[in-house]
């Protein structure tokens, strides 16, 4: 970008200026400016405001006294609720990843398909589908009052159980999915060398698949625990006040904004920490498989008893896990306001999803969100391609730095983005050229555009990596300059990973929630601000209808990058 | 067709030194070959001349032009690398074209001269094809097409038979050399296998650590190798540390502490030989120029070790302070076992008197 300005002068003078080992500094400052202005400076801007109008360590001294116990008691439930979000995910991800990656039985294609469904689930409207089904006047509990005659709801999910229970079912697949990829990478021939060595089934566990899967399983939980402690939608919907997230959106909203700012630094803290942890340990573990071509084998579940009893568990499995995404096509048809009592929505329509399309009000936050989720893309492409080139191909100190300050954003919770936009944005600010950008339409994309930083700057520094550089080199040898280069060989070749990222990045900013509920102005709501307001409204059915059609909008992306990464690899070299 | 001249090159990475002073003439149309352990340099050095590094110290030249900061898109090189670096997403034909396009050929023109290239690698019906549906060879010989259609000043070749399999090696290091000859390009060639440097090379750069060991013709590297590590790197060799007994016009008769005599002649010995009556030297013999029987400077030994490889015998052989490695040229005779006592002859001219 800059460089064509340049360009202008002198060739000779260029050339020099090029050649000299400084001039990278020149090409990557606009990365180090943009993270400094975006991530650094509100983060600053809340730490200062942390401290609050008076002088000294006020808040701080508030936040952790005896007289009021409440923040406090919200770090503890945020701390409690997100240690066992992590044993009860772990649990659920490692037992599905052995289930489905060492043994065969009727049913487990379709559990292995149906086993990721919870990442197609928007973080808001998989909470608000739960409350539909397992609510207190959820489809389930009802269901069973009414066939059993019972007085009350046999059980209800609520409360902070509700919360882990919600976390449960859409944080496994972090455990699933990293410990099935470490599970592949076990070659089977390690377990029969130890049965051939003498151990016990029991002792293999013990002594060779854990120990090559504690690395996995602890990056697994470091994240789990960090994405709790961030949640925010879980707890609002269920009513848990006493966390850090609802402490800090209830002093926002109470208008408390040096407190806000006080819980902001604690929770960015524990965030970072954690994120720091997490880097560090990634760096030291190293995957110690020697084995070359791995052939995993399943074995077949034989008895007739085992047979059985798999197929019913696969299909409770399959009902469970389908059970969210049906509930919601339901409701999304059902007459706004006229499900009270019954145990399922008593009338139907097709005008929900009319509306959709047709009503300017209903259609209206839909295109905001399109509009606002593009913008932030644009943004996101333009930074993760250039940051993802500086971090793979070139050499300069603080590569480190620059790593860790693009990791930051998607380390804080985004009720922490939205108070440091706040803090940074609600006055005149060089970064927003001079302008106030809270009450714009131009804070919501800077907030996306924040949390989403890492997007598409790791798919496009994955495929990078696997790139060869001898390829640039080839290509350069033949006589093309950079630019032609970067053109016809990077872009062409990492075009997939770009794409993928910004796919991701691009439905993770339409059903955005967490940021935009603080932040968001009337004039531009974003759809799950919207859904949130329906379903406050009692509007199950519109609110339903949004839901599946971000829903479909999230399937429609998985595929085109599931064909994307089986294209991409029929063409590496 | 250019002369490449390195002047005083230095190359250091932080503090670790990649080559140091490094001094080559290479003569247009000439094959040269730097050949060397992994980690010797030799790698460093041709990406200095493709422009990818630039050295620490020291000039590059290409005829009299000082090339030694220019970019390597302003160089005229073909190159081809060691995993063959083609672009996996275009066809063999606009691989192949990608040089004359950034040339800005006319339309017409890169036709035919990808057809041509495509012909001269023998690749004739391949042009549409993926990279990804051609074998390891036939790649190979993508990359090789796309290096020579821009007719580039100076060929450089990153090991690039060392992906192929034992066979297709020797059948493309021919197609290789044949290339060469024919378009008697200059040619700069990096591998760490000797056989390859020496089937191929009008002249050879022998490498370790960073600094050149020697640079000769194959004959010349092979028969006079200048001290213990070039005699050891090219081929096998017995280097024996010995002590000169005597010096007597071209005779010099050296010893070993058990008293084993042995005469080689003084033409034979490196220019870094010590050669003064006392002096501690290295004796280079190579296994193939010591015979069964009785000769010049024959000795009696025990056989500790056996192995027929069809072509020949090799024998590990036990003389006093001495264990020599034997090939016999397997003529059908009767194999001797271990245990057995043998005798053998060393012609004197096959001795070599090596420096440190």
């Amino acid at each position: 970008m800059k460089k064509q300005t340049i360009q202008s002068s002198q060739d000779s003078l260029w050339a020099r200026i090029t050649r000299s080992p400084s001039f990278i500094y020149v090409l990557i400052s606009p990365l180090f400016l943009i993270l400094f202005g975006y991530v650094i400076y509100p983060f600053y801007q809340t730490f200062i405001q942390s401290f609050g109008s008076e002088t000294g360590l006020n808040n701080y001294e508030r936040f952790f006294s005896f007289e009021s116990t409440a923040n406090l008691e919200a770090l503890w439930t945020s701390v409690y609720i997100s240690v066992i979000s992590v044993i009860t995910c772990a649990i659920v991800g490692v037992l599905m990843a052995f289930l489905l990656e060492r043994y065969d039985f009727p049913g487990r294609r379709m559990l292995s398909v149906l086993v990721l469904v919870p990442m197609a689930l928007p973080p808001l409207v998989g909470v608000l589908s739960f409350t539909f089904l397992y609510g207190e006047s959820g489809i389930i509990p009802r269901g069973l009052q009414h066939i059993f005659n019972l007085e009350q709801v046999p059980f209800a999910l609520e409360g902070v159980w509700g919360v882990i229970v919600v976390h449960t079912f859409t944080m496994y697949t972090y455990f699933y999915l990293t410990a099935s990829a470490a599970i592949k990478g076990l070659d089977p021939s390690l377990e029969e060398a130890a049965t051939n060595l003498g151990a016990s089934r029991l002792r293999i566990w013990r002594k060779v698949i854990l120990p090559m899967l504690t690395p996995s399983l602890v990056a697994a939980a470091l994240l789990v625990f960090m994405i709790s402690m961030a949640s925010y939608t879980a707890p609002l919907i269920f009513g848990v006040e006493r966390t850090m997230t609802m402490q800090i959106y209830l002093s926002r909203t109470n208008g408390n904004l040096d407190m806000a700012a006080t819980q902001s630094t604690i929770l960015s803290f524990v965030s970072i920490s954690f994120l720091i942890i997490m880097r560090w340990y990634q760096n030291k573990r190293n995957y110690q498989n020697l084995s070359k071509g791995i052939s995993v084998h399943r074995s077949e579940v034989k008895s007739k008893v085992m047979k059985v009893l798999s197929v019913i568990l696969s299909f409770v499995g399959v009902i469970i896990l389908l059970l969210p995404i049906l509930t919601l096509i339901l409701i999304s048809f059902s007459v706004d306001g006229t499900w009270t009592i019954q145990v399922l929505p008593p009338e139907y329509t097709f005008d929900h999803y009319k509306a959709l399309f047709t009503d300017e009000r209903t259609w209206r936050p839909i295109w905001n969100s399109l509009q606002m989720g593009f913008v932030a893309t644009v943004g996101n492409i333009i930074f993760g391609v250039a940051a993802a080139y500086a971090m793979v191909r070139l050499n300069f100190k603080g590569k480190t730095v620059l790593d860790i300050l693009i990791m930051v954003p998607w380390a804080l919770p985004g009720t922490v983005v939205a108070v440091n936009l706040i803090a940074a944005f609600s006055e005149e600010n060089i970064f927003a050229f001079n302008q106030v950008l809270i009450g714009t339409f131009w804070i919501l994309p800077l907030a996306y555009f924040i949390r989403h930083l890492p997007l598409v700057f790791r798919s496009t520094s994955a495929s990078l990596m696997q790139m060869d550089q001898s390829i640039e080199e080839a290509s350069r040898s033949l006589g093309a300059g950079w630019w032609m280069t970067f053109r016809k060989i990077v872009l062409p070749l990492t075009l997939t990973g770009i794409l993928a990222g910004t796919l991701l990045a691009f439905v993770q900013s339409i059903g955005e929630f967490v940021a935009s509920i603080l932040i968001y102005s009337t004039s531009t709501m974003p759809l799950s601000v919207a859904i949130f307001q329906k379903m406050y409204a009692f509007k199950f059915g519109t609110a339903c209808a949004y839901g599946v059609l971000q829903i479909i909008l999230i399937l429609i992306v998985l595929t085109i990058s599931e064909k994307l990464s089986k294209g991409s690899a029929g063409s590496a070299v | 067709m250019k002369g490449v001249r390195l002047n005083d090159i230095t190359k250091t990475f932080g503090k670790v030194h990649g080559v140091k002073d490094l001094n080559i003439d290479i003569q247009p149309g000439e094959f040269f070959t730097f050949l060397g352990p992994s980690g010797c340099g030799k790698t460093t050095t041709l990406r200095m001349i493709a422009g990818f590094y630039y050295p620490t110290d020291g000039k590059i030249f290409f005829d009299d032009r000082d090339v030694t900061r220019l970019q390597p898109n302003k160089r005229d090189i073909g190159m081809v690398f060691q995993n063959y670096a083609l672009f996996p997403h275009m066809t063999v034909n606009e691989n192949i074209a990608f040089g004359l396009e950034v040339r800005k050929f006319s339309k017409e023109e890169i036709t035919r001269k990808v057809d041509e290239a495509r012909r001269l690698v023998r690749l004739g019906q391949y042009g549409e094809r993926k990279i990804n549906e051609l074998s390891g060879g036939q790649q190979q010989r993508v990359a090789l097409a796309r290096a020579l259609v821009i007719k580039p000043d100076i060929l450089l070749l990153d090991e690039p038979l060392s992906n192929l399999d034992a066979k297709l090696r020797e059948e493309t290091r021919i197609e290789i050399k044949r290339l060469q000859a024919e378009l008697g390009v200059t040619t700069v060639y990096v591998t760490h296998d000797q056989t390859e440097a020496m089937a191929m090379s009008d002249r050879i750069m022998v490498m370790e650590d960073g600094y050149v060991q020697q640079i000769g013709t194959p004959q010349e590297i092979y028969n006079r190798p200048v001290n213990k590590f070039v005699s050891s790197f090219i081929g096998e060799s017995n280097t024996i540390e010995m002590t000169i007994m005597s010096i007597d016009g071209e005779k010099v008769i050296v010893k070993n502490e058990h008293g084993v005599l042995i005469t080689g002649l003084l033409e034979n010995s490196s220019p870094l030989a010590p050669m003064n009556k006392g002096e501690k030297v290295h004796v280079s013999i190579r296994p193939e120029s010591i015979h069964q029987g009785e000769g010049e400077n024959t000795l009696t030994g025990e056989i500790t070790f056996v192995e027929f490889t069809g072509l020949s015998v090799n024998y590990m052989v036990d003389i006093p302070g001495i264990t020599l490695k034997v090939m016999i040229i397997n003529t059908g005779g009767k194999l001797l076992e271990i245990g057995d006592s043998i005798q053998l002859n060393i012609p004197a001219r096959s001795l070599y008197f090596l420096g440190e």
